[in-house]
């Protein structure tokens, strides 16, 4: 396929206007309910961001961290006191910003990285989750000396408009994530991905080919960092509406690995699909509690089920489809299509189809 | 001044002896890393599951101690029977990193299927040892420690020399040292690697069984144990994964710096800094050693 436009190609750009058209024309128009906004179209789109940024590091350069929420925690806070004490900069600019700054985490965190690797240094990206929420808890002045505990985080002003509907967050969301998923898909295309991909294939082999390990992998981390801080940051102030160092416990890295591993490692779509799965999972066990079993199932069964059932499809997708969702997504297409020009070429019927 | 260096002892051994917990944890990773080159992540479920099991049978079920042990102990041979048939076996010819992923997911399964069958509430776990100070060591030595955190060290120091005559002079330990150098090689040689794979997941389900015992009795049996499971990691690190006196000496390490820094530079920053401490520390010696004070040399092959 030749690239029509920048690197995509004719088939990337009828999904980008597919996509486009679903999302601000048709998912408007038809979605009224708040609920839908709320619980699961924004969450999915910041946790898709921050998988983006996971895949970065872990699908495309091949280095295990376990510190996503620790980078989305620095983005949220960041961007909660550049709005407080620089109000010149703007929601879009704050947003930049703060992104920056987990980036800068990011680098630091990732140095380990240049020397260990595997479980090594999924140990050492755990020091900065951490790290960062405790140093978030522990030093006032990043809650602007709040002592509840949890800061409620301002409205969104861009250019002077309020954007504070869940129909108008949504919007906002959708925008950072389109693109920074079209930057991603860039940039994994480009020649930056190749290097990421080299060294994640084989480092060494990577390294006396000219690629600069060092280079490429803090540059991996710097960047995978950048988007869980803009996705920390949409997180608290679109969907939590609040800011607490809890909320980015250790459990939403592991939430946020496992949308990386399930939805599929090394692409872009995966992130979508793994988030969209994790996410609407839960919702789906607990309508069947409440609709089939009628609430005959505690909370905490069905909660403690939809944990079994993540750990489970892990290891069956580590054993069948180490490439996840998207893989098998793939692969549900590529027979479609066969099975699709083997009964119609030219206009004959296959002897097969006919019985 | 003598006020002082008590103190300083006190916070030492203090920190010393609960290391002695992390280890017990870090020797259930190091049995199967050292038997199948696999990193079980999900050794800190195993040890939430395997006492919140205990606890279950003997608070649901009034199962006498010692039975309620031996039950809770079987279960873990038989998460070791399935995890070796249904997770282990398929992945025989994966990479590392997919069988670390698979132990995460068996992780969750083991959290989950625990708080399905025995309840999210925090249950308390009375081993007969209380978590007080020892009158005896108190008066005569001036050192508040508590007896928990003894039996803690003496069972830990059982368990390591049992864990290492075991594999230094036993046919069964030469067996687990020939599949943990080259698993192609052993089976060829006839060394059964099924049997093997059982015993080492059956052992470290034993292991997690002592060690969430100990932690239970002194936190309480409640999911917080996987968390504190994780710091095994950087203990790990500091000793070595494939080696099992650097289980005891990471942790020991990991245990009296956390206590010493929490102590002395803690109240500069707030406090809670032994919730990070032992992973920086850990990076430290990732810079400087990266396979651990007692690990084999890292060689990696083109």
């Amino acid at each position: 396929m030749k690239p029509i436009f920048m690197t995509y190609t004719k088939k990337d750009l009828i999904n980008l206007a597919v996509c486009m058209v679903l999302s601000v024309l048709i998912i408007p128009t038809f979605i009224k309910t708040e609920y839908w906004y709320t619980s699961i179209l924004i969450p999915w789109l910041c946790l898709a961001l921050a998988t983006i940024g996971q895949q970065i590091v872990m699908g495309y350069t091949g280095q295990l961290a376990l510190g996503a929420a620790g980078f989305m925690a620095a983005g949220a806070f960041a961007m909660f006191n550049l709005i407080l004490r620089v109000p010149d900069l703007g929601f879009v600019g704050s947003l930049i910003v703060s992104g920056l700054i987990a980036a800068a985490f990011g680098i630091l965190f990732g140095l380990p990285s240049l020397k260990v690797r595997g479980i090594y240094l999924m140990v050492a990206t755990l020091a900065s989750q951490f790290f960062i929420i405790w140093m978030i808890d522990k030093f006032g002045w990043f809650k602007n000396y709040d002592s509840s505990g949890i800061i409620t985080a301002q409205d969104i002003v861009i250019l002077g408009k309020p954007f504070t509907t869940p129909l108008a967050m949504y919007f906002v969301c959708l925008a950072v994530t389109t693109i920074l998923t079209l930057l991603a898909m860039n940039m994994a295309r480009g020649s930056t991905g190749r290097n990421w991909m080299a060294v994640r294939d084989m480092d060494i082999a990577a390294e006396s080919m000219g690629v600069s390990l060092l280079r490429t992998k803090v540059q991996a981390f710097a960047i995978s960092a950048f988007y869980c801080g803009v996705a920390g940051a949409l997180f608290a102030f679109c969907y939590l509406k609040s800011l607490e160092p809890v909320a980015f416990d250790i459990k939403l890295s592991f939430k946020i690995l496992f949308m990386c591993i399930l939805g599929g490692l090394g692409t872009i779509n995966g992130a979508f699909i793994g988030a969209a799965f994790i996410l609407l999972f839960p919702v789906l066990l607990n309508a069947i509690g409440n609709n089939v079993f009628h609430g005959a199932i505690d909370a905490t069964i069905i909660s403690s089920i939809e944990q079994v059932i993540f750990g489970l499809l892990m290891i069956i997708f580590m054993i069948y489809e180490p490439l996840g969702m998207a893989k098998l997504w793939e692969n549900l297409k590529q027979s479609m299509r066969s099975k699709l020009s083997s009964s119609g070429i030219k206009g004959v019927k296959s002897p097969v189809l006919k019985k | 001044m003598a006020n002082e260096l008590l103190f300083f002892m006190e916070v030492l051994v203090g920190g010393l002896l609960a290391g002695t917990m992390y280890s017990l944890v870090a020797l259930g990773f190091v049995l199967i890393f050292k038997a199948s080159a696999t990193f079980n992540f999900s050794q800190g479920a195993m040890v939430f599951f395997s006492v919140l099991a205990f606890c279950g049978f003997m608070q649901d079920f009034n199962i006498p101690f010692v039975l309620a042990f031996i039950l809770a102990a079987l279960l873990m041979v038989v998460v070791g029977l399935c995890t070796e048939r249904l997770v282990l076996r398929p992945l025989m010819n994966a990479s590392e990193d997919t069988v670390l992923m698979a132990t995460i997911g068996l992780g969750y399964v083991l959290e989950g299927l625990a708080q399905a069958a025995w309840g999210v509430e925090v249950r308390r776990l009375d081993l007969g040892i209380g978590d007080f100070p020892v009158p005896w060591i108190a008066d005569n030595l001036k050192l508040f420690i508590s007896a928990l955190d003894i039996t803690a060290g003496l069972v830990a120091a059982i368990m390591i020399i049992g864990l290492f005559l075991l594999f230094k002079y036993t046919k069964i330990g030469l067996g687990l040292r020939a599949v943990a150098d080259d698993a192609g090689a052993a089976s060829s040689i006839g060394i059964p690697l099924k049997h093997i794979m059982l015993l080492v997941w059956s052992a470290a389900g034993v292991v997690a069984l002592v060690a969430g015992c100990m932690w239970g009795a002194r936190a309480g049996v409640q999911f917080a144990l996987v968390d504190l499971a994780l710091k095994a990691l950087p203990v790990l690190i500091i000793g070595g994964f494939s080696s099992i006196p650097g289980a005891i000496i990471g942790g020991l390490i990991i245990g009296a710096v956390e206590k010493i820094l929490e102590v002395y530079i803690g109240p500069f920053f707030g406090g809670a800094i032994e919730g990070w401490a032992p992973y920086v520390l850990a990076i430290f010696f990732l810079l400087y050693r990266p396979e651990g004070l007692f690990g084999e040399k890292i060689i990696r092959r083109v």
